[in-house]
């Protein structure tokens, strides 16, 4: 690709262009061929576009519908990964965790980009996006339960006053046997 | 479910397994070392032997026998005996055998000299109490078998030198008979024991050395009576004073016949004042008297008449006569002069002439000479050379030959009172530090083999001298404090009143001092020191000042003697001043508060039960004042059984007008009954001891609060009956109470009851628990329990919110005088060893986790975890428990062989263990001290927080190279390979 910019950058010959002048007839400066009724090619196109469009949209929507229920798989197997991780704190367990914590995170903030391809004005995709979003959440809260069970949440009093130092004495007092 | 467990297992492996403590056997030596001693030396009799390394066998007062080498001073071998075996007399029988006669006489024993194995052991039983004496005659000989003289217990004995058994002995039962010599008059078979009967009667028996037979018994009787010891100044003449001290009595027993002659001491001396006592010395036809500290030398003429052959000022020791041939008998005499000591070595017929005339530098900080003992050898030239072996003030012990000291040992360090530390000065320009390395050569040199070392290229000779490099790492023992804290100055105060700063990196002594205030004065008959406390530790501010200690000693053994105070600068060992107190030191208060200069503020408790308050600067009162109705103590009487507590009152009434000077009232006494309990142990926490949190964290993410306090008491108490040996009652008339006991109140907080238990006991206090040692009759073993307390008041703070927000008072400063509710938990295990010291580890901030150092009944240093001490154990312990690191209950504490801290070596007679925290949270500085001392770190929890020595800082290197070069050569790779993709 380069190579062809390069050349046509240093010095252009001929060129060909594409595109399409067709449909405006003001341009058009060479007569249709004979037999060529452009009219009814137009008209045509327009209904089988139409078709078209609708099958695309019903697809795109089918397939969003798909794409918000795929983190309910990734969810039972975060949890199957979970429940053999057992409730110990190790290397592995909390691996697990945060991936399961950090996957729903992820999603969320790119729910955007992940409905990107399905946008459309005739498809409705509030409804695959909440569902997406609720089931990540649900991903989330499954994380945290986890944390939780782990006993990694600062949820104990035991989590705060481990660190206390101990209350000073007003009194002081001292001695002992006699030297 | 199997997964799971699979799991579990894999994780099982993956985390380390408990941590084991022990050293490898190239470690020794790298963090630790030890030294041996032998104390104060009583007696020292040279072995005669011709060939073989020339030895010295000495008895010490810490009831030491040991034998040195006479080249250079090191222990060939060395026996301690129990502490109640004092030694009375050593002697070398037949060349081979060392006689040791000790506990007042009743046991004799021989030792094989070469290598210090026991050959024999006697015990000797007599009617009655008696001074005893022990005599090896060269000559006697009884079925051609040697003959050990004993007198001791008022029984005659003579004791075969092969196996110790007694061949006769000899009963002097009458009641007032007093021993005073025995006499073995050579070339002849006869004994002679003189001695004093009813105060003013003078006895002489005379005994058939083959039999035992009495063959005369003749008895003089002096009106004027007898004082003190008697001097033998023949075989058949003693001198003895009078009871007044001040006529001498010759009295000699020729052929059985008392004759005597009585000399005032005035006809010999014109300005002779206060009574005399006599010098103890065996040196023929010469005795010494002494009076007002003046010795004075007097010769036996003839019969009985006294000549003065010198009169001295100076201070003298003198030795026991060494017969250097038939009719020859010399001794050696050393008197002080400023900073030398002149070394005279005479004939006992000839005073004026001199064998031998030397003088010798002597350190001032040995002090005097205590004890002489004379040796001889011959010279090339075939005259007689001299040697002497001089016992100084400090307890050390120094041979001199040839007009130098040939070699010297500290052996003041065999008996430490007290120990502090202080840190060392900070690393600056000026400040000494120790030379790193010899040369570039001998750098490289080393480095290229530790690299071998660590690329296993090093043959054993290699090997052995990478771990000599270690061992003498200059690293470890500069003059300069160190990140971690490793770096100290032990600062221990000896019997003989010397202090002395230890490095902590090798041992060595950084300086010694003989505190002046320990000195025989005027004023102060017999100083003894007593205790040991930091004075001034500088850190924040006063960061120019020297640390310094100070050192509590007292005028005499009684309490009511005026102390003396004396303040000693570290870095240099100087004493910065001395304070002579015009009333006494019952109990010395360190108070928690310090002065502007970083001064602690110190109460010391007179007889009269005032309180001085030191440092005596207006800084320090002015502190006080505030602090002043807070201030409590206690004290604890143990005789009568009473515990009282004391609060300031007022500035002192009457005498002089003191503003330092406070008096007391009486806040609260705890009684016990003294006919059911007799207080014998009592313990409280460190003052320096700092806890990193109250809070415990139990299994369930519950917590419990603990009970932590400065002013708690542990005090155990027995049966009056059972305070005696172990096993002396039943278990049913034996008991042992244990209180804790708040000491600002008098609270008793918690009592518990041991019934059919027994002292001694050991206890040690941290945190909020308390360990402690004692014999159970019942199961007939030792245990060890252990109290852990809880505050129960302060159970219900629960709520999350708050503790979040902050929104609570367990920080907040709480009085003792609201009334605690405290829960105590308890359990008891059996422990194997009894016990001579413990201790527990402390730690700069608290965290890591504690372990108990249990000096054993074999002088070694055993490290227990607290784990093992936890009242929460259960036998069978749950899950959350066993993740908690609860261990499962056993009857008795396990004796892990490779948690001894002393691994291979004793420290032998074993006295207490310092722990003294290091700056790194992990580690913590072990001291222990008897007659050997020993030094040591710890990482009771391993060393978290830095890297071990056996770190591969290569293998680290090694990897990060490797990693840059595979960057480097995948980079160039990828580079090549999208050329390549771009080309096609």
């Amino acid at each position: 690709m380069e190579k062809g910019k390069g050349i046509m950058g240093s010095g252009r010959r001929w060129a060909v262009h594409f595109s399409d002048n067709s449909t405006a007839p003001s341009s058009r400066d060479i007569p249709d061929p004979p037999g060529f009724a452009r009219a009814s090619v137009d008209q045509d196109d327009s209904t089988v576009s139409r078709q078209k469009k609708d099958a695309e949209s019903n697809w795109k929507s089918q397939k969003a519908w798909e794409v918000a229920q795929a983190p309910f798989k990734n969810l039972l197997m975060m949890g199957f990964m979970m429940w053999m991780a057992g409730n110990t704190v190790h290397l592995f367990s909390i691996g697990i965790t945060f991936s399961a914590l950090w996957q729903p995170i992820s999603a969320l903030q790119g729910v955007g980009k992940v409905f990107e391809p399905y946008k459309d004005n005739k498809v409705d995709l509030l409804g695959p996006k909440l569902l997406f979003i609720a089931l990540n959440l649900g991903g989330l809260a499954l994380g945290v339960w986890k944390l939780n069970t782990l006993g990694l949440l600062p949820t104990h009093a035991s989590d705060w006053v481990s660190s206390l130092p101990p209350a000073q004495e007003v009194e002081y007092s001292g001695g002992g046997i006699p030297l | 479910m199997a997964i799971r467990s699979f799991f579990l297992f894999i994780l099982f492996f993956s985390s380390s397994l408990s941590p084991v403590f022990s050293l490898y056997e190239d470690q020794v030596g790298l963090m630790d070392w030890h030294q041996q001693y032998i104390g104060k030396v009583k007696q020292a009799v040279f072995s005669s032997q011709r060939a073989g390394r020339k030895r010295v066998v000495v008895s010490t007062e810490e009831n030491v026998i040991a034998s040195l080498d006479l080249r250079h001073g090191e222990i060939f071998w060395r026996h301690l005996l129990g502490a109640d075996d004092v030694i009375d007399g050593i002697d070398i029988g037949l060349g081979k055998y060392v006689i040791t006669l000790s506990s007042g006489g009743s046991i004799l024993r021989s030792w094989n000299l070469p290598d210090g194995q026991m050959v024999w052991e006697s015990s000797l039983q007599g009617p009655k109490h008696s001074k005893s004496f022990l005599l090896v005659p060269t000559n006697l000989k009884f079925d051609k078998d040697n003959v050990l003289v004993v007198f001791s217990n008022g029984r005659l004995h003579a004791i075969s030198c092969i196996d110790g058994e007694v061949l006769w002995k000899k009963d002097f039962e009458a009641e007032s008979f007093e021993v005073q010599q025995v006499i073995l008059p050579p070339g002849s078979d006869l004994i002679h024991v003189v001695g004093f009967a009813a105060l003013s009667q003078f006895e002489m028996y005379q005994i058939n050395a083959k039999n035992g037979e009495l063959l005369k018994h003749e008895s003089a009787s002096f009106s004027s009576g007898f004082s003190g010891q008697v001097s033998l100044v023949s075989t058949e003449t003693v001198v003895a004073l009078d009871s007044t001290g001040s006529i001498l009595l010759t009295i000699s027993f020729q052929d059985g016949k008392i004759s005597s002659q009585q000399t005032p001491i005035s006809n010999l001396v014109e300005d002779s004042l206060g009574p005399a006592v006599i010098i103890p010395s065996s040196v023929s036809g010469i005795f010494a008297i002494k009076t007002d500290a003046v010795p004075i030398f007097i010769r036996v003429i003839g019969k009985g008449n006294l000549e003065v052959v010198e009169k001295t000022t100076h201070e003298i020791a003198v030795s026991d006569a060494l017969s250097i041939s038939e009719d020859q008998q010399a001794f050696a005499l050393i008197q002080h002069a400023s900073s030398e000591i002149h070394l005279t070595v005479k004939l006992a017929h000839d005073w004026d002439g001199n064998l031998l005339k030397e003088s010798v530098k002597m350190d001032r900080q040995r002090g005097l000479v205590h004890k002489v003992f004379i040796n001889n050898y011959i010279r090339t030239d075939r005259s007689y050379g001299f040697r002497v072996l001089i016992v100084m003030e400090d307890h050390s012990l120094l041979l001199l030959q040839q007009g130098e000291i040939v070699w010297s040992r500290e052996d003041g360090l065999a008996s430490i009172i007290d120990v502090t530390t202080s840190e060392l000065p900070v690393e600056r320009d000026g400040v000494s530090v120790a030379k790193v390395e010899h040369n570039l050569f001998e750098w490289l040199k080393g480095h290229m083999l530790k690299l071998k070392g660590t690329l296993m290229l090093a043959s054993p000779e290699d090997m052995a001298a990478i771990q000599s490099m270690r061992l003498k790492s200059s690293e470890k023992s500069k003059m300069t404090r160190d990140h971690n804290g490793f770096r100290k100055l032990l600062i221990v105060l000896t019997r003989a009143g010397k202090l002395f700063a230890l490095h902590t990196g090798d041992g060595r002594i950084v300086w010694s001092y003989l505190l002046r205030s320990l000195h025989k004065s005027e004023a102060c008959q017999s100083p003894i020191g007593l205790n040991l406390y930091q004075w001034q530790v500088p850190h924040h501010h006063a960061m120019d000042e020297n640390p310094s200690v100070l050192v509590v000693s007292r005028c005499g053994p009684s309490s009511d003697t005026s102390g003396v105070l004396s303040f000693v600068d570290t870095y240099t060992g100087k004493e910065l001043s001395s304070l002579s107190l015009d009333h006494a030191v019952v109990q010395v208060i360190p108070l928690p508060y310090t002065d502007s200069t970083e001064q602690r503020l110190h109460l010391l408790i007179d007889a009269d039960k005032h309180a001085h308050l030191y440092p005596k600067t207006s800084g320090a009162l002015s502190i006080f004042k505030r602090e002043f109705s807070n201030i409590y103590w206690y004290s604890v009487e143990d005789q009568n059984g009473i515990i009282k507590g004391h609060a300031l009152k007022c500035k002192c009434t009457g005498e002089v007008a003191d503003e330092f000077c406070f008096d007391t009232r009486d806040l609260w006494s705890v009684v016990f009954p003294s006919e059911s309990e007799k207080t014998i142990a009592t313990v409280t926490r460190k003052l320096n001891e700092v806890v990193h949190t109250q809070a415990k964290v139990v299994a369930d993410q519950d917590v419990m609060y603990k009970y932590i306090s400065r002013n708690l008491l542990f005090v155990a108490t027995v049966a009056p009956k059972g305070s005696g040996e172990i096993g002396s009652v039943t278990p049913e008339e034996s008991w042992l109470v244990a209180y804790l006991i708040d000491t600002v109140t008098g609270l008793i907080l918690h009592r518990v009851t041991h019934h059919g238990s027994q002292g001694p006991v050991h206890a040690v206090f941290s945190e909020n628990w308390v360990v402690y040692h004692y014999f159970n009759l019942r199961a007939h073993r030792y245990e060890m329990s252990v109290i852990e307390i809880y505050d129960q008041s302060r159970a219900d703070n629960k709520d999350v919110w708050k503790l979040v927000l902050g929104k609570h008072n367990l920080t907040s400063p709480i009085s003792l005088f609201s009334r605690p509710e405290v829960i105590t938990k308890s359990q008891s295990y059996f422990f194997t060893h009894s016990l001579k010291a413990i201790a527990v580890t402390s730690t700069a901030k608290g965290i890591t986790s504690k372990q108990l150092l249990l000096g054993t009944i074999g002088d070694q240093v055993l490290a227990l975890d607290k784990r093992f001490l936890d009242p929460r154990r259960t036998v069978n312990p749950t899950q959350l428990e066993k993740e908690e690191g609860i261990i499962p209950l056993t009857e008795s504490l396990p004796i892990i062989p490779q948690s001894y801290v002393t691994h291979a070596l004793r420290v032998e007679g074993l006295r207490g263990i310092i722990t003294v925290p290091a700056k790194l949270e992990s580690t913590t500085l072990v001291f222990a001290h008897g007659v050997d001392l020993f030094f040591t770190q710890l990482a009771p929890s391993r060393t978290y927080d830095s890297l071990t020595e056996d770190f591969s800082y290569a293998l680290l290197l090694i990897t990060i190279v490797a990693l840059v070069a595979a960057i480097f050569v995948t980079w160039r790779l990828s580079e090549r390979k999208e050329l390549q993709e771009k080309w096609r």
